[in-house]
């Protein structure tokens, strides 16, 4: 309900935390999310393997965020970025055994990759997809990635699915995330038509834990997506694109590494992103000389 | 450079570890494929169902290969039971002639034609004295009717079905025999996958599949059945606390906790392990015990004492597929009498994947003193050009109203599904780890394994192992072990335990080490060892003391038994 008093319009608790969202960092926000999402699945599935994991993913993260962002730039930036990474990279590995070399190794590679994987000041990668990627194809054999340990269970995802679209409304990535689910669905219930397959099967992975980490975290952080609002769509479908086309290579029975059947989303993004990325830097007259800051305007959290 | 260093050492990681070779070189045993020189061509055949679920029948249609050891004759020569899982296709029961060969008397024994349309398919069997007349019966599991044979002479089966009150459709992958309440009656404990009401040719619904790929709730309910005496049994699952509607594959029985009263552990398809400690046969409570936190796909107990600690710890079997999934076996240590009651799992990489594993036996295979470990593996062995793991990967992470329809699931075809796996030997080298020296020792077959189970089929002092393949021939694996090392064997009799007497503990001393094993009553996957009890002693030519554990709570201490033979223990009057 709304308070009338006089003249003056009293804005209930919930409306004034929404009005005032987008003022908030965006990167307090992301932070929430991936740290909810941990703990929702922490609680209710133990999802994370050990807390070794998360200990190693964190700090190695940090650490190497810290180390590098001093050597490189003469000051420790906001670590905020590296524990999202940090927690990413928990939730999605999987590796054989109770290795945790996959963390410490994954984790150096995705800051590292921000640092070093560079074009006009800016890093091209998303760096958990980057790291996720890497140690995809170099290790197939060693690193499995998040698949069904949520639980399928309808109502913890609707939790993350109501706080990340929420979220993404408020820091106005909404359109990305939405353009590519939509794509998703209908390229592949293109591409089920095509193969004369049962359509739910083949649009079924969306609902999975996998896409939400995906679509809330990776192809919409700010650092690696372009700039234009249109563009940003346009890459969004192109990912979808690829994805579809890599699913449709692997339904075919082309030898394709292990990593393209296993995720065909991560590989997606890591040959789009990039590419859209170096395009867009290099069309703009005032490329982002690497501040480590995302204008406000750009609408964008800083995510990892 | 670091960064460059840093993507090679994940190459160099994949390759696995370099440690291994000259152990695996000299493994001090060997096994010998001699399945046709015995005389056994038992071959499996899968069933098949209401064809609303060919799309996915192969998965479906993937168990029901078992092999159980028994001496079902008294002749003091272990004998084996196959299941088969086809309409017509008959089990059988190898007798063991003595001379290393075997003959199925199956047939003439009455315990082979167990797979008709309304009586259901047989999934596995385990052997056990219910009625403690000296002879050995058998309970056959069905995806179907239970059906329980008593063994009349020694050479033929009466069907007590329905005398002893156990005609009951139940969907189940797995039993075993255990005197939960000690009162001299072995009582009967069924697992079940599918849920009871299900008819797998005649489906009301496609809605039959699992609520959840890491915690399912909607399998079968297991139960529990007390051996009343005179043949009758009575359903006391509700009233004991046991009945799991998860996916039970497989059930063993020991006293984990040693209070004197076995307890039951589970693997669950789809879910984590159960432990339920028995309290004093009034009860079953289910503990955590460290097990909760490590929902996977359990496909198998075995039970062993893996470290010489004088305690049954557990190895369940898991899932592992290189880049999709890895699931990891567990090794749990038994931690059951410490302060803080746990299993705590220590499976290092190498044993933690053993690809698709199913059945697994701890066994001395080289007779030094400590278990090793056999792992059968392999789910579907179809077109190998052709690779279900894409398939199911679209599904495996998505909605649980998706894939709990069995029609949602994309179509099989002939793909394969970790096909054309090797079995696994793991050599135990105690703190020095686990190493395969599966092709070492001669293991090299890619069958899709089911059930393991051990004996000592010749009875010379060397553990053979046999392999129940899905859709497969079986194998024989005659084992040769290093000479130069010792052991020793229990074979024992209950008078006031249970005749069989499964669940009695027998704790070896010897050279400053404990070995612990339990008496059968089933244990790995659809599977049941020798119940003949055989240690290993290396290069030990002596034997302290041995301890007796009955289940009926009489301790029997048995001091410096001769070493190098069997040895036939009487349970001790109290």
């Amino acid at each position: 309900m709304t308070g009338i008093s006089g003249a003056a319009v009293k804005q209930p608790g919930l409306s004034r935390w929404w009005q005032r969202m987008p003022q908030v960092d965006p990167r307090y926000l992301i932070a929430f999310l991936i740290t909810l999402v941990l703990v929702a699945a922490q609680l209710r599935y133990h999802i994370v393997g050990g807390y070794s994991r998360l200990a190693v993913a964190l700090l190695t993260c940090m650490a190497t965020e810290a180390l590098l962002s001093w050597f490189m730039r003469g000051r420790v930036v906001n670590l905020q970025s590296a524990y999202i990474s940090g927690i990413s990279l928990t939730l999605l590995l999987k590796p054989q055994g109770g290795a945790l070399w996959p963390f410490a190794l994954g984790a150096f590679l995705a800051i590292a990759s921000k640092y070093v994987l560079q074009y006009r000041n800016n890093h091209l990668w998303n760096p958990t997809n980057f790291a996720i990627t890497t140690l995809l194809l170099a290790a197939p054999n060693r690193i499995s990635v998040l698949s069904h340990q949520w639980g399928n269970d309808v109502a913890t995802n609707l939790v993350i699915w109501t706080f990340g679209l929420v979220i993404a409304a408020r820091v106005r990535v909404i359109h990305i995330t939405l353009t590519y689910v939509a794509s998703f669905l209908v390229l592949n219930s293109l591409r089920a038509a095509l193969l004369h397959q049962p359509v739910l099967p083949e649009i079924a992975p969306i609902t999975g834990p996998m896409y939400q980490l995906f679509v809330f975290f990776m192809i919409t952080d700010p650092r690696t997506i372009v700039r234009e609002r249109r563009w940003q769509i346009v890459v969004a479908v192109l990912i979808a694109l690829v994805e579809t086309t890599i699913r449709f290579a692997s339904d075919s029975g082309w030898p394709l590494p292990t990593a393209f059947n296993v995720g065909p989303a991560f590989l997606a993004l890591a040959i789009v992103g990039p590419i859209a990325k170096a395009i867009d830097l290099r069309r703009s007259r005032q490329p982002n000389a690497g501040s480590g800051v995302i204008p406000r305007s750009a609408g964008s959290p800083a995510t990892s | 450079m670091p960064f460059v260093a840093a993507i090679l050492t994940a190459v160099r990681l994949d390759l696995g570890p370099a440690r291994g070779s000259v152990d695996a070189a000299r493994p001090g045993f060997a096994l010998h494929d001699e399945t046709a020189a015995a005389g056994i061509h038992f071959v499996h055949h899968r069933p098949t169902f209401d064809p609303k679920i060919a799309n996915i029948e192969p998965h479906v249609a993937a168990l029901g290969a078992s092999v159980s050891v028994t001496d079902f004759d008294g002749d003091g020569w272990p004998d084996l039971y196959f299941t088969n899982s086809r309409f017509g296709e008959p089990n059988a029961l190898y007798r063991n002639r003595g001379d290393g060969t075997f003959e199925d008397v199956a047939a003439s024994a009455g315990v082979a034609d167990l797979n008709r349309p309304g009586d259901g398919v047989s999934m596995g069997g385990v052997w056990g004295d219910f009625d403690n007349d000296g002879r050995e019966d058998l309970l056959v599991y069905r995806y179907g009717y239970l059906a329980l044979f008593k063994n009349i002479d020694g050479h033929h089966f009466r069907d007590v079905t329905e005398a002893a009150g156990l005609h009951r459709w139940m969907n189940s992958n797995g039993a075993i025999w255990i005197d939960y309440d000690r009162d001299g009656l072995l009582d009967l404990y069924v697992t079940t996958y599918f849920r009871s009401d299900i008819d797998l040719w005649h489906l009301a619904t496609t809605r039959i599949m699992h609520n959840s790929f890491e915690f399912a709730t909607n399998g079968g309910k297991n139960l529990m059945f007390r051996n009343l005496g005179g043949g009758k049994f009575e359903d006391v699952t509700d009233k004991l606390g046991l009945g799991s509607t998860r996916w039970t594959l497989a059930a063993a029985a020991a006293d984990f906790n040693e209070d004197g009263w076995p307890d039951i552990y589970l693997a669950n398809d789809y879910g984590p392990e159960e432990l339920f400690l028995n309290d004093h046969g009034r009860r079953f409570t289910l503990t955590t015990a460290g097990l909760e936190s490590e929902s996977k796909s359990g496909m198998s107990v075995a039970l062993g004492d893996a470290y010489n600690r004088g305690h049954l710890d557990v190895f369940v079997t898991n899932i592992s597929e290189r880049g999709y999934l890895f699931q990891n076996n567990n090794l749990r240590l038994n931690e059951m009498t410490g302060r803080t009651p746990r299993f705590r799992n220590m499976a290092d990489a190498v044993v933690a994947d053993a690809g698709w594993a199913w059945g697994a036996q701890f066994g001395d295979l080289n007779n030094d003193g400590v278990n090793e470990l056999f792992v059968a593996n392999g789910f579907i062995s179809a077109d190998s050009t052709k690779n279900y793991w894409y398939s199911m990967s679209k599904i495996a992470g998505a909605n649980a109203r998706l894939f709990e329809d069995a029609r949602t699931w994309p179509a099989f075809g002939n793909s394969s599904l970790s096909g054309y796996e090797r079995s696994r030997v793991y050599l135990n080298r105690g703190l020095a780890g686990w190493v395969d020296v599966a092709r070492s020792v001669g293991v090299s077959d890619t069958y899709d394994g089911r059930a393991v189970a051990l004996a000592d089929l010749s009875n010379r002092g060397a553990v053979d192992v046999v392999v129940a393949n899905q859709n497969q021939p079986a194998v024989l694996y005659r084992n040769r072990p290093d000479s130069a090392n010792h052991w020793i064997a229990f074979s024992l009799i209950g008078t006031s335990s249970n005749r069989s007497a499964i669940g009695a503990e027998v704790v070896v001393e010897s050279g400053g080490t404990k070995q612990r094993r339990v008496v059968d009553g089933g244990m790995g996957f659809a599977s049941q060892n020798d119940r003949r009890l055989h240690f290993g002693l290396g290069r030990t030519e002596w034997v302290d003391r041995v301890v007796i554990y009955w289940p009926s709570g009489t301790q029997q201490i048995v001091t410096n038994p001769a070493v190098d033979r069997f040895h036939t223990i009487t349970e001790p009057k109290r």
